[in-house]
């Protein structure tokens, strides 16, 4: 089954991201290094990434075949997404072990959503 | 018939014995099975152009032969295999006995150590002779993703110490029924709606039912094999009924019958009937022996469902999963009543192998429309599609709730 690894930030975790020394910051940017290199070998991971600054948001709307663009939410209001995970595993437990090792978890900042899919039923 | 896709055919059906007759030669599965692949490609460009060889198999074997001899020199730099490489004869021109390793080669890629996507991925190449973009677009994943999985799978298979021959008759059902699930995983894998992104999607259900019926070429007194292969026939036979235009999958229950394959059903009932006669019986030909019964009946009204009945009972004994407990209450239904399926559907709510299957809800559904409680149906076929991570699944009983809503509203 695919699923998707959701990882936010809130105030607290930007806040606490940017008190962080750098060796900090290493320690925690060699996790997801290490996590994206163990799933890629046990050819577990479809795609990874981070997003770019909540700044760069733009919201698209299209009214009578016009594109408007809006600068989008603010950072210091909301939990945003940070980035994502997409993996394909044998079960949920899996995923879950899998999700648990992504930084954000210690704070609370990681969902994990099973993907749908095309397969049929019968009754 | 194209060249290009008689070529093909014939590629396919060689890819197997050609990786036989090479690890059988150098002992390398790993490497072997990329020269394989290689010379596949090659064949397919140089054939349909130039011509088909006379000795086609033998013609593969040299060059997969050559290729793996190149592989090991690339490598030797790195590794002390060059006096190895070195001392290679260049290949044999000579024909190599004519073992057919197909059944071995299936075995060694559905071997325990391999978790059950990698046994499908490496058994379509190695087996099946298809190419890592083509498996990768079957199974709905990125090339490299799959790459990867079979290349950890050939790693696995080596750090396990498993060998190219047969395993001892203590392990060999244990592990031939392996092989019968893989195959079935890619049977089902395939048996989908092919509708949007999986138009693309390179035949599963036929490729499952070509290895099956290589296995049963192998095995030819094997009633579970023979099983499987009917289950396969009497399943397929229903799928040009199975999906409207728009891609939305029908039940058994609201079938054309008359789009039905005839000629699958013939040969999946003649086979099914005459193993059940021969071999001890197994669950792959019970479930085989229910389709037949249903492919057998006029309507889905009109279906024997007493036998049905009787065989879900058989099949609950011999081999029970959540499945065949909702499969069997719905047949409790069609024999003895709706009343009586929801009866016996509240004690199996308790089995912990079904906590939290939307099947459940959906059975209900079906069982509360039959009796008639059409405002408890619509909410079960709610709860269900809420539940369901099939999203043709998700479309029908979306469908039904709404249908059950307008009656209501009349």
């Amino acid at each position: 089954v695919k699923y998707v690894i959701l990882i936010y930030s809130n105030p607290t975790s930007r806040e606490l991201w940017e008190k962080f020394s750098a060796e900090e910051r290493g320690r925690g940017l060699s996790a997801y290094a290490a996590l994206t290199e163990d799933l890629a070998a046990s050819g577990e991971l479809i795609v990874t990434e981070a997003l770019a600054d909540p700044s760069l948001t733009k919201r698209v709307s299209v009214d009578e075949a016009q594109t408007m663009t809006s600068d989008g939410p603010f950072a210091e209001a909301k939990e945003l997404l940070a980035g994502f995970f997409l993996i394909d595993c044998e079960t949920g437990e899996r995923a879950v072990e899998i999700a648990a090792r992504v930084p954000e978890a210690a704070l609370g900042l990681v969902e994990l959503r099973p993907a749908m899919d095309l397969s049929g039923f019968e009754i | 018939l194209s060249p290009a896709s008689g070529v093909e055919d014939l590629l396919r059906e060689l890819a197997p014995q050609v990786l036989g007759a090479l690890v059988r030669r150098y002992r390398d599965f790993d490497r072997g099975e990329d020269a394989v692949q290689e010379a596949l490609l090659a064949a397919a460009v140089q054939w349909p152009a130039e011509g088909v060889p006379r000795n086609p198999r033998g013609w593969l074997i040299a060059v997969a032969s050559r290729r793996l001899t190149e592989l090991w020199r690339n490598e030797s730099a790195r590794r002390r295999r060059e006096e190895t490489a070195a001392a290679l004869e260049p290949p044999d021109p000579e024909p190599v006995p004519d073992v057919d390793d197909t059944l071995t080669l299936l075995l060694l890629c559905c071997h325990p150590s391999l978790t059950p996507v990698s046994q499908v991925a490496l058994t379509l190449r190695a087996v099946g002779g298809l190419n890592t973009a083509e498996i990768a677009r079957a199974l709905l994943l990125p090339e490299a993703t799959l790459a990867q999985r079979i290349s950890r799978a050939k790693q696995r298979i080596k750090a396990s110490g498993a060998e190219f021959e047969m395993p001892g008759e203590g392990e060999r059902s244990e592990r031939i029924a392996a092989v019968l699930r893989v195959l079935y995983l890619i049977f089902n894998e395939g048996y989908t709606a092919s509708s949007g992104s999986a138009l693309h999607r390179v035949e599963l259900t036929a490729e499952a039912i070509r290895l099956t019926r290589q296995l049963r070429d192998r095995l030819p007194e094997d009633g579970e094999v023979a099983g499987l292969l009917a289950l396969m026939l009497l399943t397929d036979a229903r799928r040009p009924a199975r999906t409207r235009p728009d891609g939305a999958l029908v039940p058994l229950a609201e079938q054309d019958r008359g789009k039905w394959d005839a000629r699958a059903i013939a040969e999946g009932v003649d086979l099914i009937t005459r193993t059940l006669a021969s071999a001890p019986v197994g669950p792959c030909q019970l479930q085989a022996a229910i389709a037949a019964v249903h492919d057998e009946a006029p309507s889905f009204e009109d279906t024997d469902w007493p036998q049905i009945l009787a065989l879900y009972e058989h099949l609950y004994a011999l081999a029970p999963g959540p499945m065949v407990t909702l499969n069997r209450i719905v047949a409790v239904a069609m024999v003895h009543g709706p009343e009586a399926g929801l009866r016996e559907l509240d004690e199996a709510d308790g089995d912990p192998a079904l906590e939290g299957n939307h099947r459940i809800d959906s059975v209900r559904a079906h069982l509360l429309e039959m009796a008639g409680d059409r405002e408890a149906a619509r909410a079960h076929y709610r709860l269900a599609a809420r539940r369901t991570l099939s999203l043709p699944e998700q479309r029908y009983l979306e469908a039904r709730a709404a249908e059950l809503a307008e009656t209501a509203q009349r």
